[in-house]
């Protein structure tokens, strides 16, 4: 076992890993945040996109000793400081982005992580940014509504209903 | 997977080192490996981590030439190498997804050499060259065959020199589940020549077609290529697709990249 300290949703957080232990698995199992889900643990379907440094990455497509002294964001530091919905999750829940809710938290962080790059996105950038997150419920279409809503743009004049 | 030793050193010299041992097993981004070690389809003792390695990241212009360092991510690319080399950029930015394009590296693909993967076909049409922690490679030399390179045991890629070409442009026809190309074709129109690489079709990995560079120096149009045809001998075929239909699409990929080149 080798001991491991990284900073989750600007909290330190340590604990000791063996190195096969993915990302994903760390923070759900030690740093107790279970809304990071895996879904595939074959690096297809995203429901386990975290930011680490910044970046969209698949937390069950890396270790967590990979992670040694990085900054780390999950879902569960998406909400506004007063515990309030955040502007993405928000839109969301107004435009029903999600059924079951089993990809959401990926789904979320992906759009964050688009948003971030590319504050304005067209529905065709929203539809390519989020190839790697995977809805079986497929609720894409309000999905996608829910990103554009995001960045204040107009949903109306989304392709399909 | 089966457990590990893990390091990450931050020097090429000292990840030499770690995999002189025994079953020692250089990690790039792992968006290959460690899915191929979940499977128990390697079980390396022990994983040397390239990615806290910064002198083999980054994407610079010397002269003529693009120097990409083998740790730099393929979203990396896609931004950095637009202004210089567009078809480059182009191929990296549909590698996979955003999430996969944030870890994989260059470096990793070019050693693994899956007979799918987009970066050999730019490697090959751009008569690059590997450049490793003890020799360089030219690009003809370095492909020997599906998953098989010129690469010794423990050797590192730490950097790729490619020449930028008058114009350029990769076209994949994607396997949509894997996103892998069925076929993808790259393009690079030099000063002396065109070159012409096609990846994901053979048996044997990438390969020049050299026949469409032959038609394709004397006359870079699509038109050039009319009533060419490349060969279904030691196609892959599979249930994605007959060798036929592979050999037919090399043609197809090949005019769209000629005709989109830029």
């Amino acid at each position: 076992m080798t001991s491991v300290k990284m900073t989750v949703n600007g909290k330190s957080v340590s604990g000791e890993v063996e190195g096969r232990t993915l990302l994903v698995s760390f923070l759900r199992e030690q740093a107790g945040l279970t809304g990071t889900h895996v879904g595939c643990d074959t690096s297809q379907c995203g429901a386990c996109l975290v930011h680490v440094n910044g970046d969209a990455v698949k937390s069950c497509t890396m270790l967590a000793l990979e992670a040694e002294g990085a900054d780390v964001a999950t879902i569960e530091g998406q909400a506004n400081a007063d515990g309030s919905l955040n502007v993405i999750q928000q839109a969301f829940q107004d435009h029903h982005g999600l059924q079951c809710g089993f990809c959401t938290p990926g789904m979320v962080m992906s759009a964050a992580a688009l948003l971030k790059e590319n504050p304005k996105p067209s529905e065709s950038e929203i539809r390519n940014y989020l190839q790697g997150n995977i809805c079986r419920c497929t609720g894409y279409h309000n999905i996608v509504k829910a990103v554009l809503a995001a960045s204040g743009q107009d949903v109306g004049a989304i392709a399909a209903e | 997977m089966y457990n590990f030793e893990f390091e990450q050193p931050t020097t090429v010299a000292d990840a030499v080192k770690a995999l002189s041992e025994e079953d020692a097993q250089a990690l790039g981004g792992g968006q290959t490996l460690l899915p191929t070690m979940k499977q128990r389809l390697a079980m390396p003792s022990k994983l040397v981590s390239l990615t806290a390695i910064d002198e083999i990241k980054g994407v610079k212009k010397d002269g003529d030439q693009l120097v990409i360092g083998g740790g730099t991510t393929h979203g990396t690319v896609a931004r950095e190498a637009s202004a210089d080399y567009p078809g480059l950029a182009g191929l990296a930015s549909k590698i996979g997804d955003p999430a996969v394009r944030n870890r994989g590296t260059m470096g990793g693909s070019l050693a693994n050499n899956d007979p799918s993967a987009c970066y050999p076909a730019a490697l090959l049409a751009s008569g690059g060259t590997v450049v490793t922690d003890r020799r360089e490679i030219a690009a003809d030399d370095y492909f020997q065959g599906m998953f098989t390179t010129a690469l010794e045991e423990g050797e590192i890629i730490t950097a790729v020199k490619l020449p930028i070409p008058e114009k350029s442009n990769y076209q994949k026809f994607e396997q949509p589940a894997s996103r892998f190309p069925l076929v993808g074709v790259f393009v690079a129109k030099y000063a002396g020549g065109v070159r012409v690489a096609v990846t994901g079709a053979s048996n044997e990995g990438v390969f020049r077609w050299t026949e469409a560079e032959e038609a394709l120096s004397g006359d870079f149009s699509a038109s050039a290529l009319e009533g060419l045809s490349a060969s279904a001998e030691g196609m892959i075929s599979d249930i994605h697709g007959s060798s036929e239909y592979r050999a037919h699409l090399i043609g197809v990929m090949t005019k769209r990249a000629v005709t989109a080149a830029a």
